[in-house]
């Protein structure tokens, strides 16, 4: 390799706001390529489960536009994993849509590269079967009813369906679900970089300018990898990396700060070096990988039982006097009129009241001699096995819930509440259920690559 | 006698993947670091208690350079469930601020 690979991460999220000011500097930097991950599991299961974007579409086209124009005028290729917030085969379909309309608004004409990695449960189930899927803790091992009860399944891709896709000569890649590291990785591995600094620069870089001193100062990092380290530098000329600002991302969103298990090997941080290289770039040393079998991560998302909620806010200072005891009063009252009125037909339901301003985010019973609220809103969710029966519980709490005294013989009261009608059908419950990892053969087992050539289209 | 608050610049908490949530906990210097980085106040028994998390697979690290002791614990119910209260588990570090670290 001659010099360092530089690589632009333009964002810790496509959609969340891409620079074109920063980005026209890491270029003029001599960025190689462009590359950022466009999802997480962080905002929960229904993504995955539903197929959709947490981003609103407008969001991603505009840092989509900003990006492809950087990227075709550089001509630089452009690398998004985990497309559409999950990386299933919808939401990387629904970004690909984008990609193209863009691609057309700027008279630009990609070859874009789809890697798909949604799996098939049957295959899956025949793999188990196998004894090539392992858990993680705190799950056992996987049971063929976790694998059906997911509406979608994805394997975490490493960096070779990527590299693959480039030297076939991609424009944009577009991932489904990927390792944030592998996203950011690929380029400098396809090109020799030394795997230890590729994969620690992709770590550091995953989140964008989360890595650097000012964490709200810019959106972006540009990092550059060498044979015998990296570096890594802020997009906006404002804002700088110091060692700690980038030493301490190793703890974000990782329940190992030093080792970090990737599709193929570790990342080995515990020996690591971070120095100002400059007055706004930390050069790293000392990162180790260390191959191992090659494992891809599994991600489910199920959608079980259906939720119906409602809201109250409460002033009035008796019932906040007590509000524990109003609390368990209430829920009684509420459980009782569902036996009465629904009976067994309500099956295995399940309320719960949810105090905001008291207690709503620990469940906890706050210390005694905790001063009262001024006033709290509670949130009331009925939980029950169709979306009509948990509406039909809530229906039949509806009076309870908005009016319950605090004693029998007074005028009954009427709390706070914003809507009408009142209750409000949430949707399916979604949950991730799987926490396992495969064991492949070829990093390209599990993956599905298809092309949109853009070259191929007459010219307008 | 110092809690948590007394002797962290800053406690955060975080979802690290949908099954574990990690804590970690800048200490406002090597001293206050060197005095509590091997507390047993902050041990297993502890995320047990507050968050009904498996003793036996609380994990614990030190970063002596940052002065920041890590903690990881696996969610009670994974994130997302019927009772889910907080998604990212963004505010689950308050619970710990209080906690006397040198308590016998």
């Amino acid at each position: 390799m001659d010099g360092p690979i530089r690589i632009l991460v333009p964002t810790g999220s496509l959609g969340a706001g891409a620079s074109e000011k920063e980005v026209a500097y890491g270029i003029a930097q001599g960025a190689r390529a462009i590359a950022t991950d466009a999802g997480s599991t962080d905002s929960g299961a229904a993504y995955l489960a539903l197929g959709i974007s947490k981003n609103n579409r407008g969001s991603v086209k505009r840092d989509l536009t900003i990006l492809m124009q950087a990227g075709a005028e550089a001509k630089i290729p452009l690398i998004i994993g985990t497309c559409g917030q999950a990386g299933g085969d919808r939401n990387l379909d629904w970004t690909a849509e984008i990609v193209v309309e863009v691609a057309r608004e700027l008279g630009i004409r990609p070859k874009i590269a789809l890697l798909y990695s949604e799996q098939d449960k049957a295959d899956l189930k025949a793999r188990n079967a196998a004894g090539k899927i392992s858990p993680l803790a705190p799950l056992g091992p996987l049971d063929d009813a976790d694998i059906d009860a997911c509406e979608h399944i994805v394997a975490a891709m490493g960096p070779e369906p990527y590299m693959a896709a480039l030297q076939a000569g991609a424009d944009i890649v577009l991932g489904g679900r990927t390792t944030d590291t592998a996203v950011l990785a690929c380029f400098a591995l396809l090109h020799g970089a030394p795997a230890g600094p590729a994969w620690h620069a992709a770590k550091i870089a995953e989140c964008g300018a989360q890595c650097t001193a000012v964490r709200n100062g810019g959106a972006g990092v540009l990092i550059g990898i060498g044979p015998d380290g990296f570096e890594v530098e802020p997009l906006a000329a404002d804002n700088w990396c110091d060692p700690e600002s980038v030493s301490a991302h190793m703890l974000y969103e990782n329940s190992d700060p030093f080792r970090l298990t990737e599709p193929g090997g570790v990342l080995d941080v515990t020996q690591a070096v971070y120095t100002q290289a400059s007055p706004r770039a930390v050069k790293v040393t000392g990162s180790i990988w260390e191959p191992q079998p090659y494992t891809m991560k599994l991600e489910g998302a199920a959608a079980s039982r259906f939720q119906t909620v409602m809201l109250i806010g409460i002033q009035d200072p008796d019932v906040l006097a007590d509000i524990d005891a109003f609390h368990d009063r209430l829920l009684a009252a509420l459980h009782q009129r569902v036996h009465k009125t629904i009976g067994a037909a309500a099956g295995d339901f399940h309320i719960s009241l949810r105090l905001y301003g008291w207690n709503a985010v620990s469940g906890d019973k706050p210390p005694e001699g905790t001063p009262p609220p001024r006033e709290v809103g509670v949130l009331f969710v009925a939980t029950a096995d169709t979306q009509e029966m948990a509406s039909q519980i809530a229906k039949a709490c509806n009076p309870y819930f908005f009016h319950f005294p605090l004693v029998m013989d007074k005028e009954l009261p009427s709390y706070g509440f914003a809507f009408t009608p009142a209750d409000i059908d949430r949707g399916p419950v979604f949950e991730f259920k799987l926490n396992h990892v495969v064991q492949v053969d070829d990093p390209m087992e599990l993956v599905r690559t298809a092309w949109i050539d853009l070259r191929d289209e007459e010219a307008a | 006698m110092a809690r948590v608050k007394d002797v962290c610049r800053h406690v955060r908490s975080k979802n690290a993947g949908p099954f574990w949530v990690t804590i970690d906990f800048f200490f406002d210097g090597p001293e206050s670091f060197a005095r509590y980085a091997d507390s047993p106040v902050l041990g297993p028994e502890l995320f047990a208690r507050l968050f009904g998390a498996d003793p036996a697979l609380v994990k614990r690290f030190a970063a002596p350079s940052l002065n920041v002791v890590k903690v990881s614990y696996p969610r009670a119910a994974p994130q997302g469930g019927m009772v889910e209260r907080d998604m990212h588990a963004g505010q689950q570090y308050v619970r710990l601020l209080d906690v006397e670290l040198d308590a016998a």
